[in-house]
Protein backbone atom coordinates (compact mmCIF):
# COMPACT_ATOMS: atom_id res chain seq x y z
CA UNK A 1 0.00 0.00 0.00
CA UNK A 2 2.04 3.10 -1.04
CA UNK A 3 -0.43 5.39 0.66
CA UNK A 4 -3.59 4.90 3.38
CA UNK A 5 -5.91 6.50 5.31
CA UNK A 6 -7.03 5.44 8.67
CA UNK A 7 -9.21 6.75 11.98
CA UNK A 8 -5.57 7.55 13.29
CA UNK A 9 -3.19 7.90 10.76
CA UNK A 10 -2.12 8.57 7.14
CA UNK A 11 0.95 7.76 5.10
CA UNK A 12 1.99 8.52 1.58
CA UNK A 13 5.02 8.28 -0.25
CA UNK A 14 6.88 10.79 -2.61
CA UNK A 15 9.95 11.36 -3.71
CA UNK A 16 11.89 8.38 -1.69
CA UNK A 17 10.19 10.08 1.34
CA UNK A 18 7.58 8.54 3.33
CA UNK A 19 5.54 10.74 5.66
CA UNK A 20 3.03 8.94 8.37
CA UNK A 21 0.81 11.43 9.89
CA UNK A 22 -0.65 10.76 13.26
CA UNK A 23 -4.25 12.54 13.06
CA UNK A 24 -6.16 11.54 15.76
CA UNK A 25 -8.19 13.48 18.27
CA UNK A 26 -7.32 15.00 20.65
CA UNK A 27 -3.65 14.63 20.93
CA UNK A 28 -3.12 11.14 18.67
CA UNK A 29 -3.34 8.76 22.12
CA UNK A 30 -2.31 5.49 21.06
CA UNK A 31 -4.96 2.75 21.71
CA UNK A 32 -6.20 -0.24 19.83
CA UNK A 33 -6.94 1.64 16.73
CA UNK A 34 -3.72 3.49 16.74
CA UNK A 35 -2.02 0.40 17.21
CA UNK A 36 -3.93 -1.28 14.45
CA UNK A 37 -2.92 1.31 11.92
CA UNK A 38 0.52 1.26 12.92
CA UNK A 39 0.64 -2.58 12.52
CA UNK A 40 -0.76 -2.23 9.11
CA UNK A 41 2.10 0.28 8.41
CA UNK A 42 4.64 -1.81 9.86
CA UNK A 43 3.07 -4.48 7.31
CA UNK A 44 3.19 -2.46 4.58
CA UNK A 45 7.22 -1.27 5.21
CA UNK A 46 8.67 -4.02 3.70
CA UNK A 47 6.95 -2.82 -0.06
CA UNK A 48 7.37 0.87 0.94
CA UNK A 49 11.24 0.89 1.95
CA UNK A 50 11.80 -0.85 -1.59
CA UNK A 51 11.07 3.43 -2.94
CA UNK A 52 11.93 5.10 -0.15
CA UNK A 53 15.25 6.01 1.72
CA UNK A 54 13.74 8.24 4.21
CA UNK A 55 10.73 8.00 6.77
CA UNK A 56 8.96 11.24 8.91
CA UNK A 57 7.06 10.73 11.28
CA UNK A 58 4.69 13.63 12.42
CA UNK A 59 1.39 14.93 13.63
CA UNK A 60 -1.26 16.98 12.28
CA UNK A 61 -3.38 17.97 15.56
CA UNK A 62 -2.15 21.04 16.68
CA UNK A 63 -1.81 20.24 20.58
CA UNK A 64 1.21 18.37 19.51
CA UNK A 65 2.81 15.22 18.67
CA UNK A 66 1.36 12.88 20.80
CA UNK A 67 -0.18 12.65 24.51
CA UNK A 68 0.97 8.66 24.73
CA UNK A 69 -0.94 5.73 25.70
CA UNK A 70 -4.96 6.06 25.60
CA UNK A 71 -5.46 6.02 29.45
CA UNK A 72 -9.57 6.17 29.30
CA UNK A 73 -9.38 3.30 26.99
CA UNK A 74 -6.84 1.24 29.23
CA UNK A 75 -8.93 2.32 32.47
CA UNK A 76 -12.41 1.32 31.07
CA UNK A 77 -10.89 -1.59 29.16
CA UNK A 78 -9.81 -3.07 32.69
CA UNK A 79 -12.95 -2.55 33.72
CA UNK A 80 -14.79 -4.56 32.09
CA UNK A 81 -12.38 -7.71 32.67
CA UNK A 82 -11.36 -10.05 35.36
CA UNK A 83 -7.78 -9.10 36.58
CA UNK A 84 -6.13 -12.35 34.52
CA UNK A 85 -8.04 -11.45 31.47
CA UNK A 86 -6.66 -7.69 31.94
CA UNK A 87 -3.47 -8.85 32.72
CA UNK A 88 -3.17 -10.65 29.52
CA UNK A 89 -4.77 -8.12 27.29
CA UNK A 90 -2.19 -5.62 28.66
CA UNK A 91 0.81 -7.67 27.82
CA UNK A 92 -0.81 -8.34 24.04
CA UNK A 93 -0.82 -4.84 23.46
CA UNK A 94 2.58 -4.23 24.68
CA UNK A 95 3.68 -6.89 22.79
CA UNK A 96 2.09 -5.77 19.85
CA UNK A 97 3.30 -1.85 20.38
CA UNK A 98 7.36 -3.40 21.22
CA UNK A 99 6.96 -5.20 17.83
CA UNK A 100 5.83 -2.42 15.92
CA UNK A 101 8.03 -0.02 17.72
CA UNK A 102 11.04 -2.09 17.17
CA UNK A 103 10.39 -2.73 13.13
CA UNK A 104 10.67 1.38 12.68
CA UNK A 105 13.66 1.31 15.11
CA UNK A 106 15.63 -0.79 12.44
CA UNK A 107 14.35 -0.37 9.46
CA UNK A 108 16.25 0.26 6.95
CA UNK A 109 16.05 4.29 6.06
CA UNK A 110 16.79 6.79 7.81
CA UNK A 111 13.67 7.85 10.00
CA UNK A 112 12.79 11.53 11.30
CA UNK A 113 10.18 12.51 14.50
CA UNK A 114 8.94 16.18 13.34
CA UNK A 115 7.89 16.88 16.65
CA UNK A 116 5.86 20.18 17.95
CA UNK A 117 4.10 20.07 21.37
CA UNK A 118 3.08 17.45 23.46
CA UNK A 119 5.10 14.61 23.17
CA UNK A 120 4.49 12.58 26.27
CA UNK A 121 4.59 8.92 27.57
CA UNK A 122 3.46 6.58 24.57
CA UNK A 123 4.59 9.97 22.19
CA UNK A 124 7.70 10.44 23.64
CA UNK A 125 8.53 6.62 23.36
CA UNK A 126 7.05 7.24 19.61
CA UNK A 127 9.52 9.40 19.19
CA UNK A 128 12.55 7.91 20.16
CA UNK A 129 12.55 5.00 17.84
CA UNK A 130 13.73 7.82 15.05
CA UNK A 131 16.74 8.09 14.18
CA UNK A 132 16.55 12.20 14.30
CA UNK A 133 14.61 13.96 16.34
CA UNK A 134 13.20 17.59 14.79
CA UNK A 135 11.42 19.71 17.27
CA UNK A 136 10.28 23.00 17.36
CA UNK A 137 10.68 24.93 20.20
CA UNK A 138 7.42 24.65 21.61
CA UNK A 139 8.00 20.84 21.82
CA UNK A 140 7.52 19.20 25.57
CA UNK A 141 8.79 15.87 26.35
CA UNK A 142 7.84 13.96 29.57
CA UNK A 143 7.21 10.57 30.89
CA UNK A 144 4.35 11.06 33.17
CA UNK A 145 4.03 7.00 34.08
CA UNK A 146 5.37 7.14 37.53
CA UNK A 147 1.97 9.78 38.68
CA UNK A 148 -0.08 6.60 37.64
CA UNK A 149 2.21 3.53 39.57
CA UNK A 150 3.86 2.67 35.93
CA UNK A 151 6.66 3.12 34.42
CA UNK A 152 6.99 3.50 30.44
CA UNK A 153 5.66 0.37 28.52
CA UNK A 154 6.89 1.27 25.01
CA UNK A 155 10.02 0.77 25.12
CA UNK A 156 11.25 4.08 26.17
CA UNK A 157 13.46 3.82 29.39
CA UNK A 158 15.95 1.12 27.13
CA UNK A 159 15.85 3.81 24.10
CA UNK A 160 15.86 6.71 25.87
CA UNK A 161 19.30 4.90 27.90
CA UNK A 162 20.53 4.18 24.64
CA UNK A 163 20.85 7.74 23.59
CA UNK A 164 21.35 9.69 26.51
CA UNK A 165 23.26 9.62 29.89
CA UNK A 166 21.39 8.37 32.70
CA UNK A 167 21.36 11.09 35.15
CA UNK A 168 18.82 12.57 32.53
CA UNK A 169 16.89 9.51 31.98
CA UNK A 170 16.34 9.45 35.40
CA UNK A 171 15.10 12.70 35.78
CA UNK A 172 12.57 12.59 33.37
CA UNK A 173 11.13 9.32 34.56
CA UNK A 174 11.25 9.63 38.34
CA UNK A 175 10.84 13.06 38.43
CA UNK A 176 7.39 12.81 35.78
CA UNK A 177 8.78 16.20 34.97
CA UNK A 178 8.31 17.86 30.93
CA UNK A 179 10.61 19.76 29.54
CA UNK A 180 11.04 22.12 27.04
CA UNK A 181 13.04 20.90 23.50
CA UNK A 182 15.92 23.82 24.40
CA UNK A 183 16.39 21.32 27.01
CA UNK A 184 16.18 18.80 25.04
CA UNK A 185 18.86 19.88 22.62
CA UNK A 186 21.08 20.87 25.05
CA UNK A 187 20.97 17.30 26.39
CA UNK A 188 21.38 15.62 23.62
CA UNK A 189 18.17 14.41 22.42
CA UNK A 190 16.89 16.59 19.89
CA UNK A 191 18.67 16.84 16.88
CA UNK A 192 17.45 20.12 15.45
CA UNK A 193 15.83 23.11 17.03
CA UNK A 194 13.42 24.45 14.91
CA UNK A 195 10.76 27.68 14.74
CA UNK A 196 7.14 27.21 15.65
CA UNK A 197 5.18 25.11 13.14
CA UNK A 198 8.66 24.46 11.19
CA UNK A 199 9.71 20.96 12.46
CA UNK A 200 7.98 19.39 9.01
CA UNK A 201 9.26 21.78 7.01
CA UNK A 202 12.98 20.92 8.33
CA UNK A 203 12.55 17.21 7.83
CA UNK A 204 11.41 17.45 5.16
CA UNK A 205 14.78 19.29 3.58
CA UNK A 206 16.66 17.24 5.82
CA UNK A 207 15.09 14.05 4.65
CA UNK A 208 15.84 15.42 0.90
CA UNK A 209 19.44 15.48 1.78
CA UNK A 210 19.63 12.25 2.99
CA UNK A 211 18.08 10.90 -0.43
CA UNK A 212 21.74 11.76 -1.96
CA UNK A 213 23.70 9.46 0.32
CA UNK A 214 23.97 5.75 -1.02
CA UNK A 215 21.68 3.83 0.51
CA UNK A 216 23.64 0.88 1.27
CA UNK A 217 25.84 3.05 3.53
CA UNK A 218 23.39 5.10 5.24
CA UNK A 219 21.73 1.43 6.10
CA UNK A 220 25.45 0.12 7.28
CA UNK A 221 25.68 3.47 9.37
CA UNK A 222 22.70 3.09 11.35
CA UNK A 223 23.21 -0.45 12.09
CA UNK A 224 26.67 0.25 13.32
CA UNK A 225 25.48 2.82 15.72
CA UNK A 226 21.82 2.08 16.54
CA UNK A 227 21.75 -1.50 17.89
CA UNK A 228 18.55 -2.58 19.73
CA UNK A 229 18.41 -3.40 23.19
CA UNK A 230 16.23 -6.13 22.87
CA UNK A 231 16.96 -7.68 26.67
CA UNK A 232 16.18 -4.62 28.29
CA UNK A 233 13.21 -4.14 25.67
CA UNK A 234 11.94 -7.29 27.01
CA UNK A 235 12.67 -6.76 30.56
CA UNK A 236 10.04 -3.67 30.48
CA UNK A 237 7.48 -5.50 29.41
CA UNK A 238 7.67 -7.94 32.67
CA UNK A 239 8.18 -4.92 35.49
CA UNK A 240 5.04 -3.25 33.26
CA UNK A 241 2.97 -5.92 33.68
CA UNK A 242 4.09 -6.78 37.06
CA UNK A 243 2.87 -3.04 38.40
CA UNK A 244 -0.23 -2.94 36.14
CA UNK A 245 -1.88 -6.03 38.75
CA UNK A 246 -1.30 -3.48 41.51
CA UNK A 247 -4.11 -1.83 43.09
CA UNK A 248 -2.28 1.90 42.81
CA UNK A 249 -2.29 1.54 39.23
CA UNK A 250 -6.33 1.09 38.96
CA UNK A 251 -6.59 3.92 41.14
CA UNK A 252 -4.10 6.10 39.77
CA UNK A 253 -6.07 5.29 35.94
CA UNK A 254 -9.43 6.35 37.63
CA UNK A 255 -8.03 9.47 39.28
CA UNK A 256 -7.15 10.67 35.90
CA UNK A 257 -9.42 9.59 33.62
CA UNK A 258 -12.32 11.26 35.74
CA UNK A 259 -10.29 14.19 37.18
CA UNK A 260 -11.72 17.35 35.67
CA UNK A 261 -9.02 19.55 36.88
CA UNK A 262 -7.19 21.98 34.51
CA UNK A 263 -4.34 20.42 35.61
CA UNK A 264 -5.16 16.89 35.74
CA UNK A 265 -1.48 15.79 33.92
CA UNK A 266 -0.05 16.79 37.23
CA UNK A 267 0.16 13.56 40.20
CA UNK B 1 17.37 42.45 36.72
CA UNK B 2 14.25 41.97 36.69
CA UNK B 3 12.07 43.14 39.63
CA UNK B 4 8.89 40.70 41.05
CA UNK B 5 6.56 43.63 39.10
CA UNK B 6 8.52 43.71 36.12
CA UNK B 7 8.03 40.14 36.06
CA UNK B 8 4.21 39.63 36.94
CA UNK B 9 3.58 42.13 33.67
CA UNK B 10 6.08 40.43 31.17
CA UNK B 11 4.00 37.31 32.02
CA UNK B 12 0.65 39.08 32.02
CA UNK B 13 1.67 40.61 28.02
CA UNK B 14 3.25 37.52 27.25
CA UNK B 15 -0.37 35.72 27.88
CA UNK B 16 -2.78 37.76 26.31
CA UNK B 17 0.00 38.08 23.11
CA UNK B 18 -0.04 34.35 22.98
CA UNK B 19 -4.29 33.59 23.47
CA UNK B 20 -4.86 36.69 22.09
CA UNK B 21 -6.66 38.05 25.11
CA UNK B 22 -7.29 41.96 25.31
CA UNK B 23 -4.31 42.82 28.08
CA UNK B 24 -6.26 45.33 30.29
CA UNK B 25 -9.00 42.47 30.78
CA UNK B 26 -6.07 40.26 32.59
CA UNK B 27 -5.41 41.29 36.30
CA UNK B 28 -2.35 39.97 38.48
CA UNK B 29 -4.89 37.99 40.54
CA UNK B 30 -7.14 36.37 37.64
CA UNK B 31 -7.09 32.34 37.85
CA UNK B 32 -5.02 32.24 34.68
CA UNK B 33 -7.14 28.96 33.35
CA UNK B 34 -10.38 30.91 33.20
CA UNK B 35 -8.49 34.41 32.14
CA UNK B 36 -7.34 33.12 29.53
CA UNK B 37 -10.02 30.05 28.97
CA UNK B 38 -7.32 27.66 28.40
CA UNK B 39 -6.78 23.48 29.10
CA UNK B 40 -3.91 21.86 30.23
CA UNK B 41 -2.29 21.23 27.47
CA UNK B 42 -2.46 24.61 26.10
CA UNK B 43 -0.89 25.29 30.10
CA UNK B 44 2.13 23.77 29.17
CA UNK B 45 2.12 26.02 25.68
CA UNK B 46 2.19 28.71 28.16
CA UNK B 47 5.16 26.86 30.69
CA UNK B 48 7.08 26.67 27.32
CA UNK B 49 6.58 30.33 26.07
CA UNK B 50 7.50 31.63 30.15
CA UNK B 51 10.81 29.19 29.96
CA UNK B 52 12.03 30.69 26.58
CA UNK B 53 11.26 33.87 27.25
CA UNK B 54 12.81 33.99 31.14
CA UNK B 55 15.58 31.47 30.21
CA UNK B 56 14.19 29.55 32.99
CA UNK B 57 13.24 26.03 33.94
CA UNK B 58 10.08 25.79 35.49
CA UNK B 59 8.89 21.77 36.54
CA UNK B 60 5.89 21.25 36.26
CA UNK B 61 5.49 20.33 39.93
CA UNK B 62 6.40 23.16 41.24
CA UNK B 63 3.27 24.99 39.24
CA UNK B 64 1.08 22.49 41.35
CA UNK B 65 -1.68 24.39 42.99
CA UNK B 66 -1.02 27.43 41.29
CA UNK B 67 -3.49 29.24 39.00
CA UNK B 68 -3.00 32.89 39.65
CA UNK B 69 -0.31 35.28 37.74
CA UNK B 70 0.64 36.51 40.96
CA UNK B 71 2.11 32.87 42.17
CA UNK B 72 3.58 32.44 39.14
CA UNK B 73 5.41 35.25 38.75
CA UNK B 74 6.78 34.48 42.41
CA UNK B 75 7.70 30.72 41.10
CA UNK B 76 10.11 32.39 38.16
CA UNK B 77 11.19 35.06 40.09
CA UNK B 78 12.56 32.49 42.03
CA UNK B 79 14.55 30.90 39.85
CA UNK B 80 15.80 34.56 37.90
Amino acid sequence: MKNFQGAALSWDTKDGVIELALHRAPCNEIGTVTLEELEKFVTALPVLQEQAHSLILHSTMKSGFCAGADLSELYYGAQKLQSQEAARGIRDFLQRIHKVMNTIDAAPLTTIAALHGVTFGGGFELALVCDLLIADKMTRFCFPELRLGLIPGFGGIPRLKRDLGNGVVRDLLLTGRSFNATKAQQVGLVSQLVGEGEALRVARGTAAQLGKFDRQTAIAAKKFIKPIPYDELKQEIEIFCDLFSKPAVQSGLKKFVESTEALSYLP
Amino acid sequence: MHTAEHTLEEILNLAAAHFKVPRAKLTPDDDFFKALKIDSLQALDLLTKLEHHFHVELPDYELQGVSDFRTLASRIQARL
